[in-house]
């Protein structure tokens, strides 16, 4: 059997012979500074691409619905993301606004878009063209999503307006909240390792040249 | 392969990008995905300085400045992050209180000064500790995001809490250095690069126990 190439811990250089893992779910640990390399799952690019699909229709979907209406003495507000950065920018406040659209909707957006650009090709056994700009746009977005943060971020807000006024939680609520469980579930899928390995095992006829 | 070795050490560097290894001699650019090669992130210690000491400077308006304007017919409320924890104490939800506290007071704090203990150690060439610093690292890349909680909150009751007879929340300066903290705090821990913290443990910490299989498998549940 052919031994693989050696690979190179990210974390803290440790030159290693990748193992062949074999236990669906098992993942790979550097032995020096315990850094995750790379884990093993069966059909993993499949349900790359379903839970990529899912997340992008929840990701509109918690777009298009309002979060949270509030009832302040027969007063009915509501207001979805966008209104909200909306809101903020015809206020002048475009920092404000653009950091909260940016980690709330472009981020995910750009990343989940780039996962479904690299993946979907892969699958069929083909490289995507500019595989390699589109994974980097995918490794910058991921810190950067932070739809976790958001959902506490609404739920600390309902607590603090419901003493003032009658709250309301909005169907997006529970889209982002879906979108939350979807993200860490792909987070747990993907890895750079993998979807490189892919790549080294796809045709190259269409885009030979990642770059 | 008797006893283990970093990539540095046999001239081979890892592609930031698809991490393929390639020899530094041989390549400047990655033979997979063409990325330049470098050892280590360039200048990642100068950049995580700067970045961190401007997080640092932006920390004292963050927390002073109020972040939110209440009008209402009784008058102008300011708030700042420490009183918009109070505020939540008191109107009964000390569990969220307790949550937005360590979100916004104790993790920035928390995450500066861990991130100028792995600066100095680096620097003074310090080879104790190394796993812990290490985890330390990893543990600053998950929790610097949880600081965004206030932004949010903020952007949230601005928008919502518009009736002119009765209350008008507007933000106040303090959520834009409060945001930039969190953004200057994260761009710094990306900036540096966790191998500095091993390249002077080498000769202390290589396990030289074995072979050639070194990735444990775990199983997860
Ligand atoms: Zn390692
Ligand atoms: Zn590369």
């Amino acid at each position: 059997m052919p031994t693989a190439p050696l690979t190179a811990c990210h974390e803290c250089d440790l030159l290693l012979q990748p193992v062949a893992l074999t236990l669906p779910g098992s993942r790979a640990h550097c032995p020096r500074c315990g850094a995750r390399l790379y884990s093993f799952h069966r059909d993993r690019l499949e349900k790359i691409l379903a839970l990529t699909l899912a997340a992008l229709v929840l990701l509109l979907t918690a777009n298009l619905y309002p979060i949270v209406g509030l009832n302040i003495q027969g007063n009915y507000t509501e207001t979805t993301v966008i209104g909200a950065v909306r809101h903020l920018w015809q206020d002048g406040r475009e920092a404000l606004g653009g950091l909260v659209l940016l980690t709330t909707v472009l981020m995910p957006a750009i990343e989940l878009g780039a996962v479904l650009w690299l993946v979907l090709p892969l699958w069929q056994g083909r490289r995507s063209p500019a595989f390699a700009p589109v994974f980097r746009a995918f490794r910058l977005a991921h810190p950067w999503a932070m739809v976790e943060v958001f959902i506490l971020g609404v739920l600390v807000s309902l607590v603090k307006l419901a003493h003032l006024a009658d709250v309301l939680p909005g169907p997006a609520i529970w889209c982002f909240g879906g979108l939350m469980l979807l993200l860490a579930a792909l987070a747990g899928l993907l890895d750079g390792h993998t979807l490189w390995q892919a790549w080294d095992e796809a045709h190259p006829d269409d885009g030979a040249k990642p770059a | 392969m008797s006893r283990r070795h970093t990539a540095a050490s046999q001239g081979l560097a890892v592609c930031e990008v698809c991490g393929q290894l390639a020899s530094l001699e041989q390549h400047e650019h990655c033979p997979r995905c063409q990325a330049p090669l470098h050892l280590r992130k360039p200048d990642s210690l100068a950049r995580t300085w700067a970045l961190m000491l401007a997080a640092y400077v932006l920390y004292l308006p963050a927390n002073l400045l109020p972040i939110m304007e209440t009008r209402s017919p009784f008058g102008t409320q300011h708030d700042t992050i420490m009183s918009g924890v109070v505020v939540l104490w008191d109107t009964g939800s000390w569990e969220l209180a307790l949550v937005v506290f360590c979100a916004s007071i104790v993790l920035p704090m928390l995450k500066l000064f861990s991130l100028t203990y792995l600066l100095l150690s680096v620097h003074r060439g310090s080879h104790r500790n190394t796993r812990q610093r290490a985890r330390l690292y990893r543990l600053l890349e998950l929790i610097g995001r949880w600081s965004m909680l206030d932004v949010y909150v903020v952007t949230l009751l601005v928008a919502l809490v518009q009736v002119q007879s009765l209350a008008i929340i507007s933000p106040g300066p303090g959520v834009v250095a409060f945001g930039a903290v969190v953004v200057l705090s994260m761009l710094a821990t990306m900036a540096f690069d966790p191998r500095l913290i091993w390249d002077r443990a080498v000769p202390q910490t290589v396990p030289s126990d074995t072979s050639a299989a070194s990735a444990e498998e775990h199983r997860h549940a």
